[in-house]
């Protein structure tokens, strides 16, 4: 067993403590996502959850499992890729968290570290949705669905054919994306908004070194009231 | 009355009638819907989990492209209206946020400074037309006609809007107001299951057959929805449900605008419902002359 593996109470791993200060990155652009430390464990939001049947790890767990200092094995759970932000765990809560948004923050986490199966349909998706949004400005569904069987089951496609053909006869199917004129400035709006998206440096990583579970929320607190 | 209007991608191509029985609804109770213009995909969920400040930009744009226009904002589509609204609170409570999407409107020539009500159709017909014009402006009363209400996720949720999150009413009046009938529908709220269609099949294949169960066994002639995506969550997989659980439900899932436009006096072609896949059941027969 790698030394890294251990789990030590109050201890967290390097690549752990990494994880954390980039999960908590992620949530700043999700008001009063510190509520996440008034978890009780209740259970709501998994008993409200239409899908948690499906999940391995139970919206529960998830802020438990964050508490406990373990964010790697949240971003390899099905959970963070099932969800369908149906936003009923966040109406529910006793305790005002913004679950959904935390499991964004999750998925996105996911995302920049890597951690998904090749041709992994929900990253598929919306990595396909991503790339007609960019070049037309505006969401062509017909592409959408050839991009992203082409990405992951091409067969698929064709078990779609007798629904398009429906959809067709009633004049459903726009065949030509339509594109927004300015794409120019819409392009540079994208543009500069990535570099806010861009994984940072961990340069303050030192400061969240020991802070396992809520305590890492207020280290980054007092972190950012020295800035 | 005039509102800005935002329409978004699905209702230019796959539900085009709901936006066509959307515009015949308000036109006919003398609101005028102002096109937005040049505007681009909310991002929908879809941007949101990619990249959060790209999602939130683009769907700012659009705030500040309506900003300019000085009118409340009008978004169909449960998601975009969603997307919109959550871009401006979001905003609104986090000035750090607002600077760095400010920031990047900047490159396109844009600001937005959080004076945009994002509205949804529903929402204006009660609280800003009011069920008194709306009874006025009835020529068929739709005496008989059982409906569902299905309000799905995004219009109710996250956050409290116009209408209450666990049991919202405004349908369920808006559809007593003109002659139809209610049934009970404790499934209002459910989640239909979304894009998980495409990605989680099986799963979202189970909520939506719920969802159509329950209207069924209430006795529903139809169930009126207020989304493009559960709209074909719910009709364009009926088949595929009945493969799957073995059952034989066959029900036509409508906008809330078809249904009110049919009690306007409007006819099936002008409100798009011959563009329903589930268009051969006649809804009609239902309706009473008053």
């Amino acid at each position: 067993m790698k030394i890294e593996k251990i789990k030590i109470p109050g201890k967290l791993s390097l690549k752990e403590q990494d994880l954390r200060l980039s999960f908590l990155r992620q949530l700043e652009a999700v008001p009063n996502s510190e509520k996440i430390k008034s978890c009780i464990q209740c259970g709501t939001c998994t008993g409200s959850c239409p899908v948690s049947y499906a999940m391995d790890i139970s919206p529960r767990e998830v802020i438990a499992l964050f508490r406990a200092g373990d964010i790697e094995s949240l971003l390899h759970s099905k959970t963070i890729w099932v969800c369908a932000s149906c936003y009923a765990c966040q109406t529910r809560c006793p305790a005002l968290i913004k679950v959904t948004d935390i499991i964004y923050a999750l998925k996105r986490l996911a995302m920049e570290k890597n951690i998904y199966p090749p041709n992994f349909p929900v990253y598929s998706l919306s990595k396909s949705f991503v790339d007609i949004m960019n070049s037309y400005g505006r969401l062509h569904e017909p592409r959408l669905l050839v991009y992203y069987f082409m990405k992951t089951n091409p067969f698929k496609l064709f078990s779609f054919m007798p629904l398009g053909l429906r959809m067709a006869k009633r004049k459903r199917i726009g065949y030509f994306p339509s594109k927004i004129k300015d794409i120019k400035n819409f392009k540079n709006i994208i543009k500069k908004a990535e570099q806010y998206d861009m994984p940072r440096a961990a340069e303050d990583v030192q400061y969240l070194k020991d802070a396992v579970g809520y305590s890492a929320i207020d280290k980054k607190t007092e972190l950012e009231s020295k800035k | 009355m005039d509102y800005s209007y935002f329409p978004g991608c699905s209702l230019e191509s796959a539900h085009s009638s709901y936006n066509d029985s959307v515009k015949k609804v308000f036109d006919h109770l003398g609101c005028r819907l102002h096109e937005l213009e040049d505007w681009n995909c909310c991002g929908a969920t879809a941007y949101m989990s990619v990249k959060e400040i790209v999602g939130f930009a683009i769907s700012a744009r659009n705030l500040a492209i309506a900003e300019k226009n000085k009118r409340d904002l009008i978004a169909p589509c449960s998601s975009c209206y969603t997307i919109l609204a959550k871009t401006h609170r979001y905003m609104s409570e986090l000035p750090e946020l607002k600077n760095r999407v400010n920031d990047c409107l900047k490159e396109g020539g844009l600001s937005y400074n959080l004076s945009v009500k994002v509205r949804h159709p529903l929402d204006v017909l009660i609280n800003d037309i009011g069920l008194e014009k709306i009874r006025s402006g009835v020529k068929y009363s739709l005496g008989g006609l059982k409906i569902a209400n299905y309000y799905g996720c995004q219009i109710v949720r996250p956050e409290k809007g116009f209408d209450d999150r666990e049991e919202p009413v405004t349908m369920d009046n808006l559809f007593s107001a003109v002659g139809a009938v209610n049934v009970y529908y404790p499934m209002k709220v459910k989640c239909c299951g979304g894009m998980l269609m495409t990605t989680y099949e099986d799963v979202a294949l189970k909520l939506s057959k719920e969802i159509i169960e329950c209207a069924v066994n209430n006795g529903a002639n139809c169930i009126v929805t207020t989304c493009p995506l559960c709209q074909m969550n719910l009709e364009a997989y009926q088949d595929q449900i009945n493969n799957t659980y073995n059952t034989n439900y066959v029900i036509p899932i409508l906008f809330f605008t078809q249904v009110l436009g049919l009690a306007f006096g409007f006819s099936e072609e002008e409100l798009g419902i011959d563009k329903n896949l589930t268009a051969g059941i006649n809804i009609k027969t239902e309706t009473v002359h008053q």
